[in-house]
């Protein structure tokens, strides 16, 4: 009963009337992030994530508010979805299935409820999945070494690559790219100076906050600019929203789809390399075949709307399990929480729950407040976040690359990083035009020093011999499930495409 | 065909990473791996992977029309200039110019775009620094 009486702490240091005001503004905008098309939850954290740290917030009210923010764009990307038929957010995509459907069909109000509760309870599920699996995993962790720590890492890429992304070559591009990138700077072991061309402003490395919020919310910039005029009229007059309460017999006919996609949505989380859009994808298609005997989902089945929507909130929750517990995150959006965590200082990994866990039980906490106070503004509050989606893109767009500087010049004030801030931004979108999934060269640049730094302890500690890094049978089985999770979908391949080809409208990252 | 071009691209930034790599000196302290070897090991990756679109590369992307390829070029472009007018002209007067352009090239009209501008920087300048006290860029004016 450890744990529980660690979330009872956790529960002490979250409820101070910052920290919740904190998570209920975190809720608003996250929701808000999430239901704008153009802005999902990794570019909405990202553009976050450097004023947060700008503002001096301590580490457990910083983590606080971001992943509020990242809960409520979970919730949030329905709405768009729904009324519009476009997808808030990646995540939210198989949402449009039935959830736009049933809004024309005139039930716009009861598929946004009926969401906001599967969104609930996919949330709240996984949530507590988070408090008792992240200490076993924990558990584990504490017996890795170096060497099963480079392993781990390789094989976060090789899933990573291997299921989330459909040309595996493509994938390894990214994580290389990234991997590169992480290289550039002073060498932390010997002091040398790798890859900096004598470059003054290289030495320090390329902070990662500026690859984040080039590559995820600049690129969204450029992404808007090449499509301006293509489809322009695409909200079509005022949705009707109807009753916001979904009737009693349609939650009962809804709750077994919501069980079975809040579990394989928390599996889909917890595994690494798939992440939330996975998890709604998965938790959809079993529906579907598990249940479509009227040929009804595709056609407004609230049962197609139920599973998907606790399908990617659970993948939201169980995410975190490896992120918080082993510093490996699964999906973009988790990359980019990494980010958050590094660039206040702290380490993710089995050494957190030990040595601060004010801040895991805290962030924890605050998960299960956030969860509450979400349903309570995506229920009855829901027609606020409607009229935001009325803001069109060539005001939204401006404003998010405005954000974008001003957080980026807070951390440094330096000329040098917004250039090469704007560089990123336009190397994510030459990437993304070419069907390069940005998430492995976030990795790349955020876990490249650690995987260095391990390899090298590895080896330094077996006086130059390389056979450690399979000296044990944990690591043995680490690289045995990355090499298998990055060439069975080659051979299994088309089974296991996850997401339908993705338009470019939609946010990329989980 | 556009697969083989960044996987050409790839393969030559793949061999410059590599090269570069091996030029890293060592200094006097130094570990059985040194600073050298994962470098390398990651440009191998880079060029394998570089190697495997060439060889089978997915179908060409949808590029857009020289003109809109010209437009994203010239939008950097504008934010390079913002950046450096940011210093000169403070905050508020350079990001209304770049956001106002900006919201002109998603399909603003140019009056209204210059609207937008002024409205998003003195909205950011409100929020960010008035309320929560934000460092931004300060020019000869004081804003």
């Amino acid at each position: 009963m450890d744990t529980l009486a660690n979330l009872g702490d956790g529960f002490l240091i979250a409820l101070t009337w910052q920290n919740l005001a904190l998570a209920l503004l975190g809720c608003f905008l996250g929701t808000i992030i999430g239901a704008l098309p153009g802005l999902g939850p990794s570019n909405g954290v990202a553009i976050l994530i450097p004023l947060a740290f700008t503002l001096g917030l301590p580490a457990t009210s910083a983590l606080i508010l971001l992943t509020s923010v990242y809960y409520g764009a979970m919730y949030g990307g329905r709405i768009s979805s729904i009324l519009l038929g476009i997808p808030g957010d990646e995540p939210a995509m198989m949402t449009t299935l039935d959830g736009y459907p049933m809004a024309r069909n005139g039930q716009a109000g009861e598929a946004l409820a009926l969401s906001g509760i599967a969104s609930f309870v996919g949330a709240f599920v996984a949530t507590w999945g988070l408090v008792f699996l992240a200490p076993q995993l924990v558990n584990v962790a504490l017996l890795f070494g170096p060497a099963e720590y480079f392993a781990l890492y390789f094989l976060a890429f090789a899933t990573l690559g291997g299921v989330a992304s459909r040309n595996q070559g493509k994938a390894a591009f990214a994580a290389a790219l990234g991997l590169g990138i992480a290289m550039i700077g002073v060498d932390g072991q010997t002091g040398v100076p790798r890859l900096t061309f004598g470059e003054v402003h290289l030495y320090d490395g390329i902070d990662f906050l500026i690859a984040i919020v080039g590559l995820f919310a600049l690129s969204e910039v450029f992404v808007f600019l090449e499509h301006r005029g293509d489809n322009d009229g695409a909200s079509e007059g005022k949705m009707q929203l109807g009753r916001v309460t979904p009737p009693a017999s349609m939650l009962k006919e809804t709750s077994g789809s919501m069980g079975r996609g809040t579990i394989i949505g928390f599996i889909a989380g917890v595994l690494p390399g798939a992440g939330a859009s996975l998890g709604s994808f998965l938790a959809y298609a079993f529906e579907k075949r598990l249940n479509d005997k009227k040929g009804t989902f595709g056609k407004g089945d609230p049962r197609g709307v139920a599973a998907p929507e606790a399908g990617n909130n659970a993948a939201a929750g169980g995410a975190l399990v490896p992120m918080l517990a082993l510093g490996v995150p699964g999906s973009g959006t988790t990359a980019v929480l990494l980010a958050m965590l590094m660039a206040l200082n702290i380490t993710p990994g089995p050494l957190l729950f030990t040595q601060q866990p004010d801040v895991v039980w805290g962030l924890i906490a605050a998960l299960f407040i956030g969860n509450v106070m979400l349903l309570v503004l995506n229920l009855p509050m829901v027609s606020i976040f409607v009229r935001v989606l009325l803001i069109p893109t060539k005001y939204l767009m401006p404003t998010v690359a405005m954000i974008s500087f001003v957080g980026i010049y807070g951390i440094s004030g330096s000329t040098f990083d917004l250039i090469v801030m704007i560089l990123f931004g336009l190397l994510g979108w030459v990437l993304r035009k070419y069907d390069v999934p940005l998430v492995p060269v976030i990795m790349g640049v955020l876990l490249g020093n650690a995987m260095e730094v391990n390899l090298r302890r590895a080896i330094t500690i077996s006086d130059g011999d390389w056979s450690v890094l399979v000296g044990s049978p944990l690591a043995i089985g680490l690289w045995a499930l990355g090499i298998a999770g990055f060439v069975l979908p080659i051979i299994v391949g088309r089974y296991f495409r996850p997401v339908p080809q993705v338009n470019d409208e939609v946010a990329e990252g989980d | 065909m556009s697969d083989r071009i960044l996987g050409g691209i790839g393969l030559l930034v793949a061999a410059f990473y590599i090269w570069q790599s091996t030029l890293v000196e060592l200094s006097f302290i130094t570990d059985p791996v040194g600073p050298k070897t994962f470098p390398i090991m990651i440009g191998i990756v880079l060029a394998l992977a570089s190697l495997a679109m060439i060889f089978s590369p997915d179908a060409n992307p949808h590029w857009p029309q020289a003109a809109k390829l010209l437009e994203i070029g010239i939008s950097a472009a504008v934010m390079v200039a913002y950046v450096y007018l940011l210093p000169a002209a403070g905050f508020v007067i350079a990001t209304a110019l770049a956001a106002a352009f900006l919201s002109w090239r998603l399909g603003a009209e140019p009056l209204r775009g210059v609207i937008a501008g002024v409205a998003i920087s003195v909205g950011i300048y409100v929020v960010f620094h008035l309320i929560l006290g934000l460092s931004l860029a300060k020019g000869p004016l004081g804003f």
